[in-house]
C-alpha cells in the first residue's frame, strides 16, 4: 500500500527523525509499561514538572501511577558500571496536568538518558543530540545552556539562608533584576556580589560571545574546574553548524537538589514555550544511593502542534456520491479507479455538512460526472 | 518584511503611559492616540503592533505568546505566575497589596481568620507563610463591603491612596508586597526578537534613569 500522500503531522515526522538520530548514537530503545508504583514519585516529587499524578490501586492492592516522566523510571532501572554508560532513549506518553487547563494531558514525549561514568565527551555528546533534535523540529530554533554548578558555586559564596538562595535563584529565572537587588539589600549582600548576579542575569549570547566575559566576572569566585569544563564543552562545538545556534543563558534553571552541571532549554521560533528541555541530574542518583552520574533531555512533541502549516484545504479529494439502485460492483469499480490516481475518495449517499471536498462528483448508471470543482 | 514585535498595552491610563514610553525608545505607532474603537494598531516601518487587552490579561497574551512583550501589575504577575520574563520594574503604576480591616477590628489568633479577596492566590500564599489557618472568599469586586456586612474578617486587595478604605471605615492593618508596573516578555520570542526587546528595555531604563536623576 502506498503511504506517500498520507499527510504526516510534525509530531509524527519528528518522532521517526529523532528515533533514527539517537540510534545512529548507539542510544537503544527503552520501552516500559505506563505504569510505575507511587512510591516512587512520592520520594522525588520535586523531580517531576507538575506533583500531581493519577493513582490507582492495582488488583494486588498496590498504589500504582500512570507515568508523569520517564526520568524517574529509567534511573531506576539501570545498575552502575564503572567505566561504562547506559544510553537509552524513548518514545512514549507520560500523564501530567497540563498547565493551560489544569486537567491532566495525555503528553508525547521523546527524549534520551546517558547514566553512568559521564565525561566530557558524553555530555558534549548529549548536548550535541539536543541541539541536532531542535533542528530537526525547525531551522529557526535556539538551544540555550546554562550550569548550574557554577550558579549554585556563585549563591553558596553569598552567605545567605538555602531559602534566600532559592528567591535568587527564582529571579535568575525571571531575568529580573529589580527584584534580585531588592532581596540582595534585604539579606545585606555585598554591592560587588550584587552586580555580579546582575552581570549573569544579563548575559546572553553565543558562547563565543559570552565565554571570555563569564571568565572575567567568575574569577576567584567559583572553583575554577566548573568553569573549565564548561568552557571545555561549548568549545567542542566550533566548527559545526550548530555552534550558531547554541546561546549561553543562566535564567535556564532548575531544581538544584537534582540537577548539578549543564541545564538546558530548546526553543524553536513560532512556539511561545521551550520544546526542549534537560540537564546533568547526578544528584537524583546520588539521592538514591547511586554512584553513576546521569543527563538527559525530553523534548515535548505535544506542542509542535501549532507549527503545523496552514491547515488542509480540503478534508477529501472526491467526494463520490450516489444513489440508490447503483450497484455495489459499479460503486468498487469507481472507487477503485478514481483512487489509483492518488486522490482520497470518500463515498456517501449525500453531502455531510460542513466536509470540504475538492471535487464532488456523482455515479450514475457506471458512469462518474463532476458536480462541482472547488480547487 | 521586518518582524513585528507585538506589544500587549494594558487598556487605560496606565497603558498610555506606558505607550509613552515605547514610542521614546524607537517604536512610535501614532494612529494608537486617536480616539477609536480600534484594539490593534501597527507601525509596519518600525516593525511593532500594539493591542490594547484587559490588563489582567497582559500576562496571558505574553506567556501563550501572541504578544512578545507587554506590561502587567506585579500583582497579576504574582497572582497568576505566569512563566515570563520579568525585565524591568516601570516604576509606574505604584500602588500595594494590604490586607484592610474594619477600624476596630481585634484579631482572634484561635479563630479561622475570614478573608475576602481577588487575589486567592496571594492572599493564601501570605498567610500560610504566617502558618494562619484561613478561610477565602473570592470575589471580584467591592471587595470593602464584605467586612462591613461580616462577611469576613479582612480583605486582601489593592490599596493606592486608601481613599476607598477610608470612606468605608478600613484600615490597612499589614502590606503583603509592594505594585507596580513590570515589563515582561515571552521566553521563545526574548530568543528571536533579542535585538528588539533589549533595545525597549535598555531605552525604557535609561528613561527611567534621566528621570531619577
Amino acid at each position: 500500500m502506498n503511504t506517500g500522500n498520507v499527510p504526516m503531522k510534525s509530531e509524527e515526522r519528528i518522532s521517526l527523525l529523532l528515533r533514527a538520530l539517537y540510534e545512529q548514537y548507539g542510544y537503544a530503545q527503552y520501552k516500559m509499561s505506563k505504569f510505575e508504583e507511587y512510591d516512587l514519585y512520592v520520594s522525588n516529587k520535586d523531580f517531576l514538572i507538575s506533583d500531581s499524578v493519577i493513582t490507582f490501586t492495582d488488583t494486588n492492592g498496590k498504589l500504582m501511577a500512570l507515568k508523569p516522566d520517564m526520568t524517574l523510571s529509567i534511573v531506576k532501572n539501570t545498575k552502575d558500571a564503572a567505566g561504562t554508560l547506559s544510553k537509552v532513549y524513548y518514545d512514549e506518553n507520560v500523564y501530567r496536568v497540563s498547565k493551560g487547563t489544569h486537567s491532566f494531558k495525555e503528553i508525547k514525549q521523546v527524549g534520551l538518558e546517558c547514566i553512568g561514568d559521564l565525561d566530557a565527551y558524553s555530555l558534549y555528546e548529549v548536548l550535541m543530540l539536543a541541539a541536532e533534535s531542535l533542528q530537526s523540529i525547525s531551522g529557526e530554533c535556539v538551544l540555550d545552556i546554562s550550569h548550574l554548578g557554577i550558579l549554585s558555586g556563585v549563591l553558596e559564596s553569598l552567605g545567605v539562608s538555602e531559602d534566600v538562595q532559592n528567591d535568587l535563584l527564582r529571579c535568575m529565572g525571571e531575568k529580573n533584576p529589580h527584584e534580585l537587588t531588592a532581596i540582595c539589600k534585604a539579606n545585606a549582600i555585598q554591592d560587588e556580589d550584587i552586580d555580579l548576579l546582575k552581570a549573569l542575569i544579563s548575559l546572553y549570547g553565543t558562547p563565543k560571545e559570552v565565554l571570555p566575559k563569564l571568565a572575567a566576572l567568575l574569577q576567584g569566585k567559583i572553583d575554577e574546574a566548573l568553569l573549565k569544563n564548561f568552557t571545555e564543552i561549548l568549545e567542542a562545538f566550533q566548527g559545526s553548524p550548530l555552534q550558531s545556534m547554541l546561546r549561553i543563558d543562566f535564567s535556564v534553571v532548575s531544581d538544584m537538589h537534582y540537577y548539578n552541571g549543564i541545564v538546558f532549554k530548546g526553543f524553536v521560533k513560532g512556539i511561545p514555550d521551550s520544546v526542549l528541555s534537560g540537564g546533568q541530574y547526578d544528584k537524583l542518583l546520588q539521592k538514591m544511593n547511586r554512584k553513576s552520574g546521569a543527563i538527559g533531555f525530553a523534548v515535548y512533541l505535544d506542542l509542535l502542534e501549532r507549527m503545523e502549516e496552514s491547515s488542509k484545504d480540503f478534508d477529501v479529494d472526491i467526494l463520490l456520491l450516489y444513489t440508490e439502485g447503483t450497484t455495489l460492483s459499479n460503486l468498487r469499480d469507481a472507487v477503485a479507479r478514481l483512487s489509483a490516481r492518488g486522490d482520497r475518495v470518500m463515498v456517501q449517499r449525500a453531502v455531510p455538512e460542513k466536509l470540504r471536498a475538492r471535487q464532488v462528483m456523482k455515479l450514475t448508471n457506471g458512469e462518474v460526472e463532476l458536480l462541482e470543482d472547488n480547487a | 518584511m521586518k518582524t513585528m514585535l507585538n506589544v500587549a498595552l494594558p487598556k487605560g491610563r496606565l497603558g498610555e503611559k506606558v505607550y509613552n514610553m515605547f514610542d521614546q525608545a524607537g517604536f512610535p505607532c501614532p494612529s494608537i492616540l486617536e480616539n477609536s474603537r480600534k484594539l490593534i494598531f501597527e507601525n509596519e516601518e518600525c516593525g511593532v503592533r500594539y493591542f490594547w487587552v484587559k490588563p489582567s490579561d497582559v500576562a496571558i497574551y505574553v506567556e501563550r505568546g501572541a504578544a512578545d512583550v507587554g506590561v502587567a501589575g506585579k500583582d497579576i504577575l504574582l497572582e497568576y505566575n505566569p512563566d515570563v520574563y520579568e525585565l524591568l520594574d516601570l516604576d509606574i503604576g505604584k500602588c500595594r497589596m494590604a490586607v484592610a480591616a474594619k477600624k476596630d477590628f481585634r484579631d482572634d489568633q484561635q479563630k479561622t481568620l475570614k478573608v475576602a479577596t481577588k487575589f486567592t492566590n496571594i492572599a493564601q500564599r501570605f498567610y500560610a507563610s504566617m502558618g494562619r489557618d484561613i478561610d477565602i472568599i473570592h470575589l471580584n469586586g467591592s471587595i470593602e463591603i464584605a467586612p462591613i456586612l461580616g462577611l469576613t474578617d479582612v480583605i486582601v486587595d489593592i490599596v493606592e491612596t486608601g481613599t476607598t478604605l477610608k470612606e468605608n471605615n478600613l484600615e490597612v492593618i499589614d502590606t503583603i508586597v509592594p505594585i507596580s508596573a513590570r515589563l515582561i516578555a515571552n521566553k521563545s520570542s526574548y530568543k528571536f526578537k533579542n535585538q528588539q526587546i533589549d533595545k525597549i528595555v535598555s531605552d525604557i531604563a535609561k528613561q527611567m534613569e534621566g528621570k531619577n536623576d
